[in-house]
């Protein structure tokens, strides 16, 4: 645990920590590329363009989603609550459409923000000011998010032939070939992890996690750092949730459920330490990238439908270890080249 | 010393008012619903929340020593398929179910490994085990239903305690929560539990293996949770791959509701059992009511939030007085 | 003593009988009658029930709507043992699960509660009757003749089904392979069997890929609402939009758009309000002692007009009906 704090609280020698940093995501791209040309290799229809394009399509919300969770995460907090925000939204902007045909598609994206953001803010306050451990707070607001979904939804789904074609275009519409939807996702993720690596506020992220009280000392509003935190995690959950309801089109009282895991899932193979502290959006983006690459390397391959959850479980497994042994060997080495 | 006292105090204070709630609910249960309090009526509902009890056992103890399993419902189906496959294949039921103890127990100790030898967070490591036990069980089971089991075996599951209405289910539970008391609170293994979550590096300093009762713990749970599956497919009289799917949250809130601390070293089994109780009544007695499924998801969500919550800000409320009233003799003075 | 009771109860049979002989020709008023859908959530059981809850209006029944959010095996157990409790005079249940739910049902019929399925069975014994919305044989093998017709018998074949176990499909795909043994059949393989656990984000994925494993795939067979709908909206976008033929089971609502745009030239089904309305009848003149249950038994269903209960208490609602772009703007379900 100490161990893995030490690179992150040394941010001023940027030598031997971005070589170590570097190091991780190197390591996921190889993988990266391997899963992807070892698939195409035995059947090259998956790197087809509508191939690509629905794998990309498939892991933006999950993107989305891991840059909320990150920031949350490298505060040694989490977020089980962001399955239920997505839902939430997805349905309640399905309903303000649904009333209003001709709301402009940015509104709807603004509404959803604005609606994880105050959900969020529930979090924020229960963990920042009522000192409510997130683990606890976060699953009984994603009980509570979904309960209200549930009531609000009542046995009713929104269809895609109640959306207006402006909105669907926007989910199915495409910016030289790149999807709208990954473009926005890819622009959210490059601001925070711009944002996280050369703002003080940014680095803040990483100074609570590793040691709170030591942010403290330092002069850290460690409360407030908190607050926005889940705040923003909520905000992009909002976001994701319009991005669901335009990507799928058939929104019930049970859209989004079960992603929390899979988020958490993604930023933890990204390198993103569940201690707090460590890793980079860069790392979570791809470790999102990658589990959905093999989710569909392992569709592509045929392999038999019940088999899939299985490896996948296995491979998250596999993933976390690699990454804690290679670490603890990078350590070491650390240990013994300050030695001599 | 008289920390430990207050401390002490405040806990059974927990305790006493999850005790007062379920009184509290049964009663407005019984005030709003004429079909509330029979004897059959809390028969059923207790039965449902047997799987869910069992396994909060365990949890308990593991959330004390600051480790968590999410997999438990995992383990939980892979059990199931593997009684009912094992059944489908003819072997006879004990080694059936013999067999599913012993998925169970080294699932159990495959998460405990890679905590204790990897040093892998847990919530991390039982994530993954979450999908792969899941998987596991749809290798097996696929989407078959192995069904039709022996009436002895079913009835072991659906029936009572001979001449009582106390379910089976429940009379297994109330023993294996009394042997959980006393371990947990009268030997010196129980307490070693507290001092590993309360302070993992002062424990081993002090010379307890905190590696080993971590891993007999993350076996423990996983015996459970076989056991829960025994429970669940008689139950049910249906092995199936998704058995008990979710599961696990339901578990985690009913330990976290009463009042085990998430990051260790606090909570005892009675708040457990008590809020295990405490969900299973609210929810048979809002079915009763028909009020709808999804209030009760808010309230569970609700309860978990103030279990929390409201003690905290007690206890805030309290320093800010005595605060106020020191600032205010300073004044005087 | 023993033998007066017994003389007794031999003379309450024989009253019992005696009434029998005179089974009474009419609906009783105010019965109390519990609709179960599998989940509430589901646009298609919102349907079916409020068919059911129409009949209940037409003959002065008190019927209310309860069930679980979530699909799962055993979450519908909770309502049954509420439905016992509440002394409901019948229950009508579209079932999660063919075996889990026996036991409970049994002790429901017990405690006098008449049983009728819809939609999805469960095993014979737990049941008097079941109103099935066509017959199993004819819809599996419809599909496969429907398909058949729209790519030229010939190609690579799939199904997106919904959860791995549910009753009704699994029994219509078992119709569908029958079917495709047949000689006309012989240039089609059905190359897979994907499942959407009627969740539409999984159905929209599972149709993504097997349309990405498949490279000769020329057809698709969803059996289920959720499946055809979100199987349909991905082909909408997608480069294989009149490469790929969809059909199976889905609501002229969620389909309309789909049909016109070309996607889907042909799909089928019955009215899902049709079955909950007949259901509720079936079950009234159940607890009515209009009828037992004995197949050659007839029952009046209101505006649908008379039925007669088949084999195994199977009560068939009628054949199932090919939407298209002609006719498809009739419907408004």
């Amino acid at each position: 645990m100490t161990e893995r704090s030490v690179p992150a609280s040394a941010p001023a020698s940027p030598g031997w920590l971005s070589r170590l940093l570097m190091a991780r995501e190197v390591s996921l791209v190889g993988l990266l590329l391997l899963v992807t040309l070892g698939t195409a290799v035995i059947n090259p229809l998956f790197l087809s363009f509508g191939s690509v394009r629905d794998l990309l399509l498939n892991v933006s919300i999950i993107a989305l989603l891991v840059v909320g969770q990150t920031l949350v995460l490298l505060m040694k907090h989490v977020d089980l609550s962001v399955s239920s925000t997505v839902g939430l939204s997805a349905f309640l902007t399905g309903s303000l459409f649904v009333a209003n045909p001709g709301m402009p598609v940015p509104l709807a994206l603004l509404f959803g923000l604005g609606l994880g953001a105050v959900l969020g803010s529930v979090n924020g306050l229960l963990v920042a000011y009522g000192k409510v451990p997130a683990l606890v707070a976060t699953l009984g607001t994603l009980y509570v998010f979904r309960g209200i979904t549930y009531a609000v939804v009542s046995g009713g789904q929104i269809n895609a032939s109640n959306l207006p074609p402006s909105f669907l275009g926007f989910g199915t519409g495409s910016v030289l070939g790149v999807p709208n939807l990954v473009l926005l996702a890819v622009a959210v993720l490059i601001g925070f992890a711009f944002y996280l690596r050369s703002y003080r506020g940014g680095r803040e992220y990483y100074a609570v996690g590793s040691n709170s009280e030591a942010a403290v000392l330092a002069g850290i509003n460690v409360t407030r750092r908190t607050m926005t935190g889940f705040v923003l995690s909520g905000a992009i959950a909002g976001l994701a949730g319009v991005l669901y309801l335009a990507r799928f089109g058939t929104v019930d009282a049970t859209a989004g459920a079960g992603l929390e895991l899979q988020v958490i899932a993604a930023a933890v193979v990204g390198g993103v330490s569940i201690n707090g502290g460590v890793g980079t959006l860069l790392g979570a983006g791809l470790g999102a990238l990658l589990l959905g690459v093999m989710g569909s390397a392992l569709v592509t391959l045929r392999a038999p439908g019940f088999y899939q959850q299985a490896i996948q479980g296995a491979l998250l497994l596999a993933a976390i270890s690699i990454d804690m042994l290679v670490s603890r060997r990078a350590a070491k080495r650390l240990q013994e080249e300050r030695k001599s | 010393m008289n920390r430990f006292r207050s401390l002490l105090g405040g806990l059974l204070g927990w305790e006493f008012s999850l005790i007062i709630l379920v009184g509290a609910a049964l009663l407005i249960g019984g005030l709003l619903s004429p079909d509330f309090l029979t004897g059959s009526n809390i028969s059923f509902l207790t039965a449902n929340f047997s799987e869910v009890a069992l396994m909060a056992l365990a949890m308990t103890l593991l959330i004390i020593v600051g480790e968590i399993d999410l997999s438990v419902a995992s383990i939980l189906g892979l059990c199931s398929a593997v009684i009912g496959i094992l059944f489908a294949a003819g072997v006879p039921m004990p080694l059936a179910i013999l067999a599913a103890f012993v998925t169970g127990g080294l699932a159990g100790l495959f998460n405990g490994l890679l905590v204790t030898r990897l040093g892998l967070p847990s919530l991390a490591v039982t994530i993954g085990t979450l999908a792969l036990y899941r998987g596991l069980a749809y290798v097996l089971l696929g989407d078959r239903a192995i069904a039709e089991f022996p009436a002895f075996y079913t009835n072991l599951g659906f029936g009572n305690v001979p001449g009582t209405l106390i379910p089976l289910p429940m009379a297994l539970f109330a023993v294996l929560a009394i042997l959980t008391i006393i371990v947990l609170h009268a030997t010196p293994f129980g307490r070693s539990l507290y001092a590993i979550g309360a302070n993992q590096i002062a424990a081993r300093f002090a010379g307890l293996q905190v590696e080993r009762v971590k891993l007999s713990l993350f076996v423990l749970s996983g015996l459970m949770a076989a056991l829960a599956s025994a429970v669940y497919t008689f139950r049910f009289a249906s092995a199936r791959a998704d058995n008990a799917s979710g599961f696990e949250l339901s578990v985690i809130a009913a330990v976290l509701l009463g009042g085990v601390s998430i990051f260790g070293g606090r909570g005892s089994v009675v708040g457990t059992v008590a809020a295990v109780f405490l969900i299973g009544i609210i929810n048979g007695a809002l079915t009763i009511l028909d009020v709808s499924n999804e209030i009760l998801t808010i309230v569970t969500g609700l309860l978990l939030i103030g279990s929390v919550l409201v003690p905290n800000l007690l206890t805030h409320f309290r320093t800010y007085q005595q605060r106020r009233r020191i600032k205010g003799d300073s004044v005087i003075q | 003593m023993k033998k007066r009771i017994l003389l007794l109860s031999a003379l309450a049979l024989g009253l019992s009988t005696l009434s029998f002989a005179q089974a009474p020709t009419t609906i009783k008023k105010g019965l109390k009658i519990t609709l179960l859908p599998k989940n509430i959530n589901n646009p298609y059981n919102v349907i079916e029930t409020q068919g059911g809850l129409d009949a209940a209006k037409e003959i002065g029944a008190v019927a209310k709507v309860v069930g679980p959010s979530d699909a799962g095996a055993s979450s519908q157990v909770s309502y049954i043992n509420t439905a016992i409790a509440q002394r409901q005079d019948a229950l009508v249940l579209a079932a999660n699960d063919a075996n889990a739910l026996l036991p409970y049902l049994n002790r429901a019929k017990q405690a006098g509660v008449k049983i009728v399925t819809m939609d999805s069975d469960t095993a014979v014994s737990g049941r008097t009757l079941f109103i099935n919305q066509a017959n199993s044989e004819g819809i599996g093998r419809a599909q496969v003749q429907l398909l058949g017709k729209l790519v030229g018998y010939k190609g690579d074949i799939a199904v997106l089904s919904a959860t791995p176990n549910a009753t009704n499909q699994n029994t219509w795909i078992k119709w569908m392979q029958e079917e495709l043994k047949l000689p006309r059949y012989k240039d089609m393989k059905l190359v897979k069997i994907a499942y959407g656990n009627d969740d539409d984000q999984k159905s929209f994925t599972e149709m993504q890929g097997l349309i990405q494993a498949y490279p000769n795939l020329k057809g698709v067979i969803s059996p289920t609402t959720v499946g055809i709908s979100a199987g349909a909206r991905y082909l909408s976008t997608s480069p294989s939009k009149g490469k790929v033929a969809l059909t199976g089971l889905g609501t002229p609502n969620q389909m309309r758009a789909f049909v016109k745009d070309g996607t889907v030239t042909a799909f089928q089904l019955w009215n899902p309000g049709d079955v909950g309305y007949l259901a509720t009848y079936a079950a009234a003149s159940l607890a009515s002692g209009m009828i037992t249950g004995k197949q050659g038994e007839t029952f009046m269903a209101g505006k649908l007009g008379k039925y007669t209960v088949g084999k195994d208490g199977e009560v068939v609602l009628g054949p199932p009906y090919t939407f298209d772009k002609a006719n498809i703007d009739k419907f408004d379900f």
